[in-house]
């Protein structure tokens, strides 16, 4: 029996071991989609702040599109509209531009989106610990955890986010067409309305990943016992 | 160097988990070996320590003091990717609770550990097939955990612990949470898989049903290991362990 001798394997094996324990990408998104699936009412509430939060910015970066649009005309009974309307319009500007009173709103909002979405993925992990135990005493490493939540948080930014900033800047044209008439619509640049909604849709997705990676560093790191002690 | 291969070596072990500021000291030095292909039952009443020294074998826990090894290698000196590989290949897992994952099909189950081993999908689905026929499941493969009745759960479990063909297979109550007759049927399953796979099974029990089948009986009380019966020794006094068991 060699009882003393040094049982830790050597360095080439540990190398093989590396590679013996996977989960290919394709694997990974098929189970990360899975399990939006199966729980499409809990993913639904997550997204739905971040498609609130999403569309709100979408709507106010649209609003500066078509207001940049009507004015660009150079109409001057429309540049009084939309002076009339709220817009902070020296005689010598030529462009609009969102007030620093609706940026910070638009940050709050965002801010207040990452906070619920913490909330509610914290809580999706909860529910989860068991599965998520037993994925490891199945052989699954800390970073097979991380890597299904973080495909889980992105396939729902990316979805949430891209409806809520279709939503968002769809409704910034239809208030503006029933304010300002038909050239609300015609008149800006349609780049730059689908930047607004891109950057919308990107900045979504960054927060819902952002929103899920504390919670999914708590799950990767937790000991199978510990996940499994946790009764519901 | 003894003609049969220990598995599981377990030397001078200790536990203490902190309640608040009080240690507890669940395993107070426990030497134990296991010998490949048996069939050992750790029984004890609850709170023994049973439950901490079968997560001890499982590497699902770490001692306090002591050593485990499993197949000669300290599963302490083990890195977290070595733990993996060990969970993965060479243990399988049974629970009281079954911990089937409930939003993935019975199938899908059997195969995800065959997965992490890097398997091939139509091999690993092919031999999950074959598992869920030999547990009398094959049937009910796109099941999903709720469709399926706790003794069913048990068994797509076995399927799912068998699926890297591990050298250990660790059941922690397996049949605490099923009536007479499924308990039954799962211990006599397990059997056989031990009988035919030469599969170490190790089972912390307390259900007497178990006593039966197994070639090895360790007995816990208070952290400490009480005695260790043979399966002739068992045999002989059945009597007394039906009395043990109303005590």
């Amino acid at each position: 029996m060699k009882a003393t001798a040094k049982p830790t394997p050597p360095a080439t094996e540990s190398l093989q071991i590396h590679r013996q324990v996977v989960l290919p990408w394709g694997k990974s998104i098929a189970i990360a989609f899975n399990s939006i699936r199966v729980r499409f009412f809990r993913s639904l509430i997550t997204t739905m702040s971040l498609v609130l939060a999403v569309s709100f910015l979408s709507f106010v970066s649209v609003n500066t599109n078509v207001a940049n649009g009507l004015l660009s005309t150079g109409d001057p009974a429309l540049r009084q509209a939309l002076i009339r309307s709220g817009y902070d319009l020296q005689p010598e500007d030529t462009r609009a531009d969102s007030s620093p009173k609706q940026r910070w709103i638009v940050i709050l909002s965002l801010l207040v989106c990452v906070v619920g979405i913490v909330n509610a993925q914290l809580m999706a992990v909860t529910e989860r610990f068991r599965e998520i135990g037993t994925m490891k005493c199945l052989g699954a490493l800390d970073r097979f955890v991380l890597r299904l939540f973080l495909l889980e948080a992105s396939m729902q930014g990316l979805v949430g986010a891209g409806l809520g900033a279709l939503a968002g800047a769809l409704f910034a044209l239809l208030s503006n067409a029933a304010r300002f008439g038909t050239q609300a619509v015609t008149t800006p640049v349609p780049g730059d309305i689908l930047l607004s909604v891109a950057i919308a849709t990107g900045v979504g997705c960054l927060l819902s990943v952002l929103g899920v990676l504390y919670p999914a560093f708590v799950a990767a790191r937790m000991q199978p016992v510990e996940a499994m002690r946790a009764e519901h | 160097m003894a003609s049969v291969k220990n598995i599981v070596r377990v030397a001078n072990v200790t536990k203490t988990f902190q309640l608040g500021k009080i240690d507890v000291q669940a395993l107070k030095g426990v030497d134990l070996e296991i010998a490949a292909g048996q069939y050992v039952s750790i029984m004890g009443p609850s709170g023994s320590g049973k439950s901490t020294l079968f997560n001890m074998i499982g590497g699902l826990d770490k001692p306090s003091t002591g050593k485990v090894f499993i197949d000669e290698v300290d599963i302490s000196q083990l890195d977290a990717y070595e733990l993996a590989w060990l969970r993965c290949r060479k243990i399988g897992y049974i629970f009281q609770t079954f911990n089937i994952i409930q939003v993935m099909t019975a199938l899908e189950n059997v195969t995800l550990p065959m997965t992490f081993a890097g398997v091939r999908n139509e091999t690993a689905v092919e031999k999950g097939m074959e598992l869920l026929q030999l547990v009398g499941l094959a049937d009910r493969f796109q099941h999903k955990p709720f469709e399926l009745s706790g003794g069913q759960q048990q068994r797509v479990a076995i399927a799912r612990a068998l699926a890297n063909d591990p050298a250990i297979i660790l059941a922690d109550e397996p049949t605490g949470n099923l009536d007479l007759s499924t308990g039954e049927e799962i211990i006599t399953l397990l059997k056989n898989l031990s009988k035919e796979r030469g599969v170490t099974i190790i089972s912390a029990t307390h259900d007497i049903k178990m006593l039966n089948v197994s070639d090895q009986v360790v007995w816990i009380r208070d952290g400490r290991i009480d005695k260790i019966e043979s399966r002739e020794e068992l045999t002989i006094s059945v009597g007394r362990i039906d009395a043990r068991a109303e005590a």
